[in-house]
């Protein structure tokens, strides 16, 4: 086991670096000179050329490339990303002081999309082929197909025409007033969970009919236990396993529906810090969360094979 | 499924396959609700190329007498508020749309159909180099590698298919890997190599046709992300510049602040993108429970 896990770690290591150099390239290809890019509209003004050289200065573009890279590189490593290019603020601070709110909604959508996705895929699965099981289908195609930034604009419509509300905007942390962070989180969670349970419905159900078709599984009937005997632990304890996967997959795929969410509906979460970067174009802090959110899967994959080997005995670490 | 007698000798005439009508009809009587999705899909792609005979205005034209006009017998979708018809920019939506996802589909997953047949193929250092730099690839959430894309490369159309494109590579690339190495496992792949074919013969009349079904089924899901992407990118403001009509742009800004009043400047982009999404899901799906004989009758 430990050796497994070490393995694990150790694989990692290449692809981790690889995620840093990719970063680092991508952000190399702006067209034409970033300064430019940065300075914008003040390039027409009068001194504009002291002020590229000063940014090129701050920014070190003047080095050569593998100075450069070592630069960014040594800093990754060490989470320090230098300062802001647009609010001149260290970029970890602003970072440190962001991510416990996405940490928090992220936790409230997987836990709303899971809550959705284990009993409906299970539900599909023993009425495999009756209407219950086509008409979930249908809705987690549909699910799959509105944009999630459709479904918010929906729900921040509906709210506000029929119940005359808006969700609150400041930021509450859940142990100061768990209420209020509860109904200013809720509705963000629903429209990302609703979509993401699409895939953890399908997930569970083509899992849980796997499973039914096991020989243990009629061993199980045909000694005569009982049917909830043999669903629930038999069934539904060899069908979850892939459901442990798929939070892990859920997460990465939550990273995206993330950003356009808090977009939505003005959450300050780094997912939100991204995209105002962008149009900042605060390339120190794009370069820096793209990075982060990197990390995080890399880090999330590994954490979602450690608990599968810990709880799955059957698994050989080859 | 049953195979019919008439269905097996219809696949050993020689030149032997069955007229594309015919598999069409099969399908559709097999997938009814799949046969529902590729004729939206069908529907969608040919509003995107006759737009100017469909669309009943200039999408960009203003009728500033008319701003923020709820749906009627003038303009259908009503207007929104620089009064250009939004039914007319819904159906030139559908043109980048459908443009940037078939394009930008086509192009990530035929590098990754390249990719993953080379990579199955040679083996050894290659395949490992390959699949290590998909590893990294893989660590990007599609849409913060778009969203890094773009902002590096600037929100033109082309870039933005780019955008769209290269998260689309991993993916396709392990899993035609994966059935080509299938498939090189078999005997009549070593039948091949003992009889002296050569490396192109075996990728393309071996490999190549084996990895087919799967990157077919991929492909389809693709194409649904690939428009949801493009139509995230635009709604963040990145995609597509202004005032090209792009779905994802006009339900984002003024749509969601004339919300109250004017619901409609969202509502109808908004249903395009998802009816769009869902024909081609709805076929998507029916497509691999056809094409991929392990989920068959799931």
């Amino acid at each position: 086991m430990q050796k497994y896990l070490f393995r694990r770690v150790v694989f990692a290591v290449p692809t981790f670096i690889g995620a840093v150099t990719l970063v680092f390239l991508i952000m190399r290809v702006v067209p034409g000179d970033v300064t430019a890019a940065i300075l914008g509209a003040q390039m027409d003004q009068e001194g504009a050329e002291e002020m590229v050289q000063q940014l090129r200065d701050k920014l070190g573009l003047d080095d050569p490339l593998h100075v450069q890279y070592g630069r960014w590189l040594w800093g990754a490593l060490r989470l320090d990303f230098g300062r802001s290019l647009y609010t001149g603020e260290v970029i970890m601070d602003e970072i440190k002081a962001r991510y416990p709110i996405t940490l928090n909604l992220m936790i409230m959508v997987i836990v709303v999309s899971t809550a959705i996705a284990i009993p409906s895929g299970l539900v599909a699965a023993l009425k495999q082929d009756s209407w219950v099981d086509y008409a979930l289908r249908i809705v987690s195609i549909g699910a799959l197909s509105i944009p999630n930034f459709f479904i918010a604009t929906l729900i921040i419509l509906g709210l506000l025409i029929y119940f005359n509300w808006f969700t609150p905007v400041e930021y509450a942390p859940l142990w100061e007033d768990p209420w209020l962070n509860f109904r200013q989180l809720i509705f963000p969670a629903l429209a990302t969970g609703f979509r993401l349970s699409a895939l953890g419905t399908r997930m569970t159900r083509s899992s849980m009919l796997e499973v039914l078709r096991e020989d243990y599984i009629r061993t199980a009937r045909a000694k005569g236990l009982r049917n909830s005997v043999v669903m629930n632990r038999h069934g539904l304890k060899n069908a979850i396993l892939p459901v442990i996967t798929l939070i892990g997959l859920e997460v990465i795929a939550l990273f995206g529906g993330i950003v356009i969410i808090e977009t939505v509906f003005r959450i300050p979460g780094i997912g939100r810090l991204l995209v105002e970067s962008i149009f900042n174009r605060d390339y120190s802090t794009v370069q820096a969360l793209v990075f982060i959110f990197a990390g995080v899967v890399v880090v999330v994959n590994i954490l979602v094979d450690m608990i599968y080997a810990w709880i799955d005995p059957r698994i050989k670490y080859s | 499924m049953a195979v019919s007698s008439e269905d097996i000798q219809a696949r050993l005439r020689p030149g032997g396959r069955k007229p594309w009508l015919h598999t069409a009809w099969d399908f559709s009587k097999r997938k009814p609700l799949g046969a529902i999705g590729a004729v939206m899909l069908v529907v969608f792609v040919l509003i995107a190329i006759f737009a100017p005979f469909i669309a009943r205005n200039e999408p960009n034209f203003q009728f500033r007498q008319d701003r923020l006009e709820s749906p009627s017998t003038d303009f259908w979708f009503g207007t929104d508020s620089l009064g250009r018809d939004i039914y007319s920019r819904v159906i030139y939506g559908a043109r980048i749309s459908m443009y940037v996802g078939v394009v930008a589909t086509a192009a990530g997953t035929g590098i990754g159909l390249l990719l993953g047949l080379g990579s199955a193929y040679f083996g050894g250092a290659i395949d490992n180099l390959l699949q290590r730099l998909m590893d990294i690839m893989f660590s990007f959430p599609s849409l913060v590698l778009a969203l890094a894309l773009v902002a590096a490369l600037g929100g033109s159309v082309n870039n933005v298919m780019i955008a769209i494109a290269v998260p689309l590579i991993p993916g396709t690339t392990r899993l035609v890997r994966s059935s080509g190495l299938a498939v090189k496992a078999t005997p009549y792949m070593d039948a091949a190599i003992a009889i002296g074919s050569s490396p192109w013969r075996i990728v393309l009349r071996h490999m190549l046709p084996n990895s087919l079904a799967p990157f077919i089924v991929y492909a389809t899901a693709f194409l649904g992300a690939a428009i949801l992407i493009e139509a995230s990118l635009s709604f963040l403001g990145l995609g597509v510049k202004p005032p090209a009509p792009s779905w994802g742009r006009d339900l984002s800004g003024e749509a969601v602040r004339y919300f109250e009043i004017a619901p409609w400047m969202a509502i109808f982009p908004g249903t395009a993108i998802s009816l769009a999404v869902f024909g081609i899901n709805l076929f998507g799906d029916a497509l691999r429970d056809v094409l991929d004989p392990k989920l068959r009758g799931r």
